[in-house]
């Protein structure tokens, strides 16, 4: 399944303002370093995401990208 | 997959230079998102303070200016009596227009200049190490209070919405919160208006956003939105004091 939340992970300063605004409780702070040194935010569980652009919008650092599948055409 | 979230075009990839959870990040998107929905980015000329937010002319992708400490809108004046066709925007924080800049902030005012400012009010210094600003709250510990700010000694907190919103020449004034989604969603309204009144030739424009300053208030950036809330928006409320359409609120 193609990601619906995608985390520029480089860009994470773990913050994590992100974290307590998801409201289906999928984003936590992940044990590796990033390359600004520090653990990063991000999401595994893509397919429980509901695409509703809380941690883009809390996010301070322009880490977070949403998508949300194409309608389906009927016919 | 459709995209519904990115990085607005008017803003670059730099990474902020901007400690972890601070909320100028957000603002700065707010701001971005702003002029590309306005589609103005080729005719925006921003003025930066002296502060943290000295450096916002490497995140955004238009024309930028960075004035001296408290002088961004007598710079802002300037840009734009020169080039009238431009946006202007000057973008400041509290120890700059609410300290050092005092005066060009009401002067500015109170010759209703057609410009908008961004003003970060988060009631202390924070590039210079958290001091007390004329917006600390009474009681709030600071490097320089640190047994916490006395009114008998100091004063008391200065609500620069209010006092604009007095003069004849603000067209728009409004102060709104970055500590939550909906406020968020606020804030954002508030600075597209701000942006389309100037659009307008309505006169002088100011946004205060309360904002967070995680490192100086010693707290955890989740903790540091709370305190907004708790806090912060006691001593400043929230709402338009001024608008374009029905003059000063009272």
């Amino acid at each position: 399944m193609d990601k619906r939340v995608v985390f520029d992970e480089n860009r994470c300063k773990g913050c994590e303002l992100c974290v307590p605004v998801c409201p289906v409780d999928i984003i936590f702070i992940a044990d590796r370093i990033n390359k600004l040194g520090y653990h990063p935010a991000t999401v595994t569980e893509q397919d429980k995401c509901i695409s509703c652009m809380m941690c883009a919008k809390i996010c301070p650092d322009l880490v977070i990208e949403v998508f949300k599948p194409e309608k389906k055409v009927a016919g | 997959m459709k995209q519904i979230f990115a990085k607005p075009q008017s803003m670059t990839d730099k990474v902020s230079h901007y400690c972890p959870g601070c909320t100028h990040g957000i603002a700065h998107r707010l701001v971005g998102e702003t002029i590309d929905e306005l589609g103005i980015a080729d005719r925006t000329i921003g003025v930066a303070s002296v502060g943290c937010s000295v450096l916002a002319y490497e995140y955004f992708d238009v024309d930028f200016q960075q004035a001296s400490h408290g002088r961004a809108p007598a710079v802002a004046t300037g840009i734009k009596r020169v080039h009238p066709e431009s946006i202007v925007f000057t973008y400041q924080g509290d120890g700059d227009l609410a300290s050092i800049g005092t005066a060009e902030a009401i002067h500015a005012a109170m010759r209703g200049e057609n410009i908008t400012i961004i003003f970060i009010n988060n009631a202390i210094y924070g590039m210079t190490g958290g001091q007390m600003a004329p917006t600390t709250l009474l009681g709030q510990q600071t490097t320089t209070t640190p047994e916490g700010r006395r009114f008998e000694e100091m004063g008391a907190p200065i609500r620069m919405a209010e006092m604009l919103a007095t003069l004849d020449g603000a067209a728009y004034v409004a102060r709104f919160s970055l500590h939550d989604i909906p406020n968020i969603t606020k804030a954002k309204r508030a600075i597209k208006k701000s942006f389309q009144y100037q659009l307008e030739g309505k006169g002088f424009t100011i946004v205060e956003l309360l904002s967070t300053c995680p490192t100086n208030w010693g707290m955890s950036p989740n903790e540091s939105l709370e305190w907004v809330q708790t806090d912060m928006m006691k001593v400043y409320p929230l709402g338009e004091f001024k608008t374009p359409e029905e003059g000063e609120k009272k």
